[in-house]
């Protein structure tokens, strides 16, 4: 990261500015859900630019910006032991119960 | 006219972000343009319509304010020159909503959103370019500088204006002078910059008298509809 | 060039890989992934990122210059739906462990590759008409094939600008035929457009599968789903009848219908202009770049400005 960093006078205008992620709410009490990234200096201009990107056809009522370095993922090796364990627990679903025939629950 | 100068930086802008950023703006404007001059030609009721007064009337005809015409410059002159006048059009947009004419009341409450956004994003920029580098500094104050003395004539008014208000139709501009200097004033101070001292105001565009750059500016903007006359696009 | 991939990589996730290549799944960046296929993604998506960023100068030219104030609205924002399609790209790429800043200036040096057709002047107003129509057409022909490529952040930005895509054609077709139906000058301006533009959006397609280097690869690692053959094919088909609808005359008197293969056949693309374009020299290639790098150079005051005001903020604010 290149924040604290004041820039070599030599790499003028060479940078494209810190990379972040940004989330859109659409209308409606929709979850946030990630739309992509954008470049920008700070926040409050990630903030705009993610406007400028990626709501300008009303997609979205709220919006989130994380510095993408901030994000913590899952690494693929997690596949196996990290989400297994969720998928055979048939009793967290509502198909798991049954009901007689011909009743709405 | 800021529509139409904006547009020119689509495809050329610092960063790939702030391209779509000034290009939202200028559509913003554009489509306030295309409202009021619709509205314009309802009200002169002569068979003309938005695109006929925007397209077909010669540099003498046009009312614009002056600053808005002057070329793009540089982006810190595009930044302070989009600052100075979305300020003043946010207080002129908030006057206008309550205009008894029901049309330009609404015009004047969509603008309104899209002014504010205008107004936080020139200012966010004027703070980022004064109290940036020492080049960036230098190069914004010589802009303000350079436009201070197109920004007297935006609080002008005259006869046609009065009669307007009197029907409670039009806003006094000269009564948005102090809001706008409050708001102008705070931001060039967070971005360490100078006011501009006094200087003697240009006037000219509520009657037609223009700065040489609207002529080739129109010569530009109408060459289809003047080269083939009649023809729809 | 380096050495095959098969040589270089372990053969055991070469295969897995390849496996779930075969299964359609989706491969997501930190996934495991052979390098070859690493650096055909992001020769690929910038190549693409970059014609989106330079897609904007031809039809830039005619901004200001566009005859109503609805014209001037939706061009605008079709521009503007170019740089956000060029930056939803670039950021996909980034995903690959690549710098927007290397990748930009890739394309300032000249090493990087960019859509061949944006070299081609805009020379009359139905130039506006026929690039949304004939070149943004074929453009969705190629990324609605791309919004199933196997890459998740490159599908996932194709299936966003197909969404978005779909109003630059419509808006492109609908110049060319009012102009098609105007007064005769304007008639003129349209056919004179789609003579010049015929041929070139025909060569965006690529070489012959059979002359493109990177082709096998691209399809057998579902980058690519359908040869370059195919997808022209497919757009010839679908342009013929609109070029009808509109009284607007294709220029290749071998198109002709082939009543077995339901298919519309063509002339032979003139592979030499072909060829030379893409070597640089092109009417506009110079240009093109020099519009950017001057973009690029007066812009770097701004960024420089916009970094050091946020090295003082958080200077600030780590002190308080």
């Amino acid at each position: 990261m290149t924040k604290k960093k004041q820039p070599e006078p030599a790499e003028t205008g060479a940078t494209e500015h810190q990379l972040w992620e940004v989330f859109t709410q659409p209308g409606g009490g929709k979850p946030f859900e990630h739309a992509g990234s954008v470049h920008a200096p700070d926040a409050e201009m990630a903030l705009q630019n993610a406007r400028d990107v990626y709501a300008r056809r009303g997609e979205a009522v709220n919006l989130w910006v994380v510095p993408s370095s901030a994000i913590v993922a899952s690494t693929p090796e997690d596949i196996g032991p990290f989400f297994d364990p969720g998928n055979d627990k048939p009793y967290r679903h509502p198909q798991f119960y049954k009901v007689p025939r011909g009743i709405k629950v | 006219m800021l529509g139409h100068r904006l547009s020119e930086w689509c495809g050329h802008g610092p960063i790939l972000e702030e391209d779509i950023a000034l290009t939202n703006i200028a559509l913003d404007l554009v489509g306030e343009a295309n409202l009021l001059l619709g509205r314009a030609a309802t009200a002169e009721n002569a068979g003309r319509d938005a695109d006929a007064l925007a397209f077909l009337r010669d540099v003498r005809e046009y009312r614009n304010a002056l600053i808005v015409e002057l070329p793009k410059g540089d982006f810190g002159f595009t930044v302070a020159r989009q600052f100075l006048f979305s300020v003043y059009a946010l207080h002129q947009w908030e006057a206008l909503s309550t205009s008894a004419d029901d049309d330009l009341a609404g015009i004047a409450a969509k603008a309104l959103k899209e002014t504010r956004y205008h107004v936080r994003h020139s200012a966010e920029w004027l703070v980022r370019l004064g109290d940036g580098t020492d080049e960036s500094h230098g190069r914004v104050q010589d802009a303000l500088d350079e436009l201070w003395r197109f920004t007297g004539e935006l609080f002008l008014t005259d006869d046609v204006e009065q009669a307007l208000v009197k029907q409670k139709l039009a806003v006094d501009s000269s009564s948005l002078f102090d809001a706008w200097k409050r708001d102008v004033t705070d931001v060039i101070s967070r971005a360490t910059l100078r006011m501009p001292g006094d200087v003697y105001m240009q006037r000219g565009g509520r009657s037609g008298m223009h700065t040489e750059h609207l002529g080739v500016m129109l010569a530009e903007m109408q060459v289809l509809p003047r080269t083939y006359p009649g023809a729809k696009w | 060039m380096t050495p095959t991939p098969a040589a270089t990589e372990d053969p055991k996730r070469l295969a897995e890989f390849e496996a779930r290549i075969a299964r359609g799944d989706t491969i997501e960046p930190k996934d495991w992934m052979p390098e070859k296929y690493r650096r055909q993604l992001i020769r690929m998506m910038s190549q693409h990122a970059h014609s989106e960023v330079v897609g904007m100068l031809p039809e830039g030219n005619w901004i200001t210059r566009a005859p109503s104030l609805r014209r001037k609205m939706s061009l605008l924002a079709k521009v503007q739906d170019e740089a956000g399609h060029g930056l939803y790209i670039y950021c996909g790429a980034e995903t690959l462990g690549v710098d927007r800043h290397e990748l930009v200036s890739q394309l300032l040096n000249g090493t990087a590759k960019y859509a061949s057709i944006f070299n081609y002047p805009t020379l009359t107003w139905a130039d506006i008409g026929a690039i949304g129509w004939l070149v943004d057409g074929a453009a969705i022909v190629n990324q609605t094939m791309l919004a199933k490529a196997s890459y998740g952040p490159y599908a996932r930005a194709m299936v966003r600008i197909c969404k978005e895509e779909n109003f630059h054609k419509r808006q492109g077709f609908e110049i060319m035929s009012l102009l098609s139906a105007g007064t005769p000058e304007q008639r003129a301006m349209a056919q004179d457009a789609l003579d010049r533009w015929w041929w070139p959006s025909l060569m965006m397609f690529g070489p012959h599968d059979k002359d493109s280097p990177n082709s096998g690869e691209l399809l057998r690692w579902g980058i690519k789903q359908k040869g370059n053959d195919e997808l022209r094919q497919r757009f010839v088909n679908l342009t013929v009848g609109q070029a009808k609808a509109i009284n607007l005359t294709i220029p290749d008197p071998k198109l002709r219908h082939d009543a077995e293969t339901g298919n519309w056949a063509f002339g032979e693309i003139d592979w030499d202009e072909f060829w030379r374009v893409v070597k640089g020299d092109g009417q506009c290639n110079r240009e093109r770049l020099t519009a950017r790098r001057k973009a690029h150079a007066d812009g770097a005051w701004v960024r420089e400005a916009a970094e050091a005001h946020a090295a003082k903020r958080a200077r600030l604010e780590s002190v308080a």
